[in-house]
């Protein structure tokens, strides 16, 4: 009756989101009086988990997995869910994990409750808070079922190193038709992507043009930080539509969010509402954004900013 | 190619959010309604496939009459018929429930639904109706197209995006990039004079018991003030980031 818990990996090494879940999973656990199972498909080496506090690890290899596929991957979640009867059951908030969610829950016939940012204040009946109205609130919701399933928001609980065994075994659960095949794949390397940045620089139409994006890009560079922009900007065609933050595009809970040249309309700031800290920078003293920051300079982004990349670059050499 | 595209009768995205009853249910007081934008990315591609390579396209709404002007919105912008299912969208499972039902009845072979609403964000109808109806699923899909019977789909991953394929019966959960912004659709005034003869039909719920319950909202803590630094005390911003805020 543990806790399961999805762990992702990629070519065989866990993703930063697996060891979020994990933590977030023992802190379930430990209100419940239990244990926590993770699954984990084509990872080589799963003693980390154990860090982060998983008692035991389902392993799954299969060259036919090599490649997520949400059908299959929430079948061999299913069949964990009762190999275990794990009345918890919880993944991450990755493009795949919600992906592959909604399928386990009719699956397993369980509630399901997305963007979760705390722990459960009550475990009977079992109630989570999650963001809704893209961040412009909180729901706090119960779920009724005998198995729940939750999707934990990005950095919002963080890791929590909690030694446990990690005891690995064998599972080898039968795998369903695939229905939807992976043709290519079409990645960005040797950068920070939005979806695992902790640190998310962003700009809008106040830098004035593409040709200007050297400037975001250098300072993402020593921040160690993904790029985004603003609806316009990408409706433009100055930056591509996966890096447009707001509403009808993707939601940025970083720890810390900085916007250049961003004016702040409601459908951006929602957008990155659920980030910890705000910094913008603008010309404009009457700018919405500034009521939204915890900091802020007004200012001209072509005279702030790459003293701000040279100031950084000090910083981080005497650190 | 007979189509299905859900849409969700959601706040205007500019909408201040408020509630009442004790922070128990939303506010509508004041508050604009507008096609879910997720859905309406997925009702201009399916116009597109009526449009160039053939197809019936309808529209659903799991919702009370109050949705009806969004679903006549839809028709005007080109969907042939629609259909609301008269009931409490309570939650995520009952919606994919109703739809199930209305999909199985209508012999679809392709249905699009954004891949959340921008209210709720539970971002599980879309997959929860593929299950139900052993479809095959796509989500944040940004592109798509039919030949024939083979489906070829782009999503977008965490990172990137990975082009699949698949075939019907398929559901969708879309979201930008299945059509540009620019290719969004504005009723005219010959589209909403024809909406108005067109079908829309009412049909009762299915039994179904919500699996959660939003049981209060709450609203961010209010903001406190921003503290300004001087544009030429950059140093000062660096020093309140490590210091401070501990982030950096």
């Amino acid at each position: 009756m543990s806790v399961l818990v999805y762990t992702e990996s990629e070519q065989g090494t866990f993703k930063k989101v697996a060891l979020e879940v994990a933590s977030y999973a023992k802190a379930v656990a430990n209100q419940m009086g239990t244990t926590v199972t993770a699954v984990a498909i084509n990872a080589d080496d799963t003693s980390i988990l154990g860090t982060y506090g998983v008692d035991k690890v389902l392993k799954v290899n299969d060259s036919k997995l090599d490649k997520f596929n949400a059908n299959a991957y929430a079948s061999i979640m299913a069949q964990a869910a009762q190999k275990e009867d794990s009345q918890v059951v919880i993944v991450s908030s990755s493009a795949d994990s919600k992906y592959l969610a909604p399928l386990l829950a009719v699956n397993l016939n369980a509630g399901y409750a997305s963007n979760v940012v705390e722990v459960p204040s009550s475990t009977a009946p079992f109630t989570v808070k999650r963001t809704a109205f893209t961040n412009k609130a909180f729901n706090i919701t119960t779920i009724n079922t005998d198995v729940k399933l939750v999707a934990l928001s990005k950095n919002a609980f963080g890791l929590v190193e909690n030694s446990a065994a990690a005891a690995a075994e064998d599972f080898s659960p039968s795998i369903p038709e695939f229905g939807v095949n992976v043709e290519s794949v079409d990645k960005v390397t040797g950068k920070v992507t939005i979806a695992d940045a902790e640190i998310v620089v962003s700009g809008g139409r106040g830098l004035k043009g593409p040709e200007n994006w050297g400037m975001v890009e250098e300072l993402a560079d020593v921040l160690g930080a993904a790029t985004a922009c603003s609806k316009p900007v990408s409706d433009l065609g100055w930056r591509p539509h996966s890096e447009h933050v707001g509403q009808t595009g993707k939601p940025v809970a970083a720890n810390l969010y900085i916007a250049i040249g961003i004016s702040g309309a409601i459908q951006h700031l929602a957008g990155i509402n659920a980030s910890k800290v705000k910094v913008v920078i603008n010309t404009d003293p009457e700018a919405p954004f500034f009521k939204a920051a915890d900091y802020g300079i007004v200012g001209d982004a072509f005279e702030v900013v790459p003293k701000l990349i040279e100031k950084l670059k000090t910083f981080k050499a005497q650190q | 190619m007979k189509i299905l595209v859900c849409i969700s009768h959601v706040p205007d995205t500019t909408s201040k959010i408020n509630f009442t009853e004790g922070d128990t249910k939303f506010d509508t007081n004041g508050v604009q309604f507008v096609i879910n934008p997720n859905d309406e990315f997925g009702l201009t591609r399916a116009m597109w496939f009526k449009e160039k390579q053939g197809a019936s396209v309808d529209v659903v709404n799991v919702g009370g009459p109050e949705t009806e002007p969004t679903l006549r919105k839809a028709l005007a912008i080109g969907a042939d018929s629609a259909i609301r299912v008269n009931t409490e969208a309570t939650d995520g499972f009952v919606v994919a429930k109703q739809l199930a039902k209305v999909v199985q009845d209508g012999g679809y072979d392709l249905v699009i639904a954004g891949r959340e609403s921008i209210d709720y964000n539970g971002g599980m109808v879309p997959g929860m109706l593929a299950g139900l109806t052993n479809a095959n699923f796509v989500n944040t899909c940004i592109g798509l197209e039919v030949d024939g019977t083979t489906v070829t789909a782009t999503r977008e991953i965490d990172g990137g995006k990975e082009t699949v394929s698949t075939s019907f019966p398929l559901v969708i959960g879309g979201q930008k990039g299945l059509v540009e912004e620019s290719d969004l659709r504005i009723p005219n005034m010959r589209g909403i004079m024809m909406a108005r003869k067109k079908p829309l039909t009412v049909l009762d719920p299915v039994e179904a018991t919500a699996e959660t319950a939003a049981v209060k909202f709450e609203k961010p803590a209010p903001k406190g003030a921003v503290t300004l630094i001087d544009a030429d005390n950059v140093d000062e911003l660096v020093n309140l980031l490590h210091n401070e805020a501990k982030v950096i």
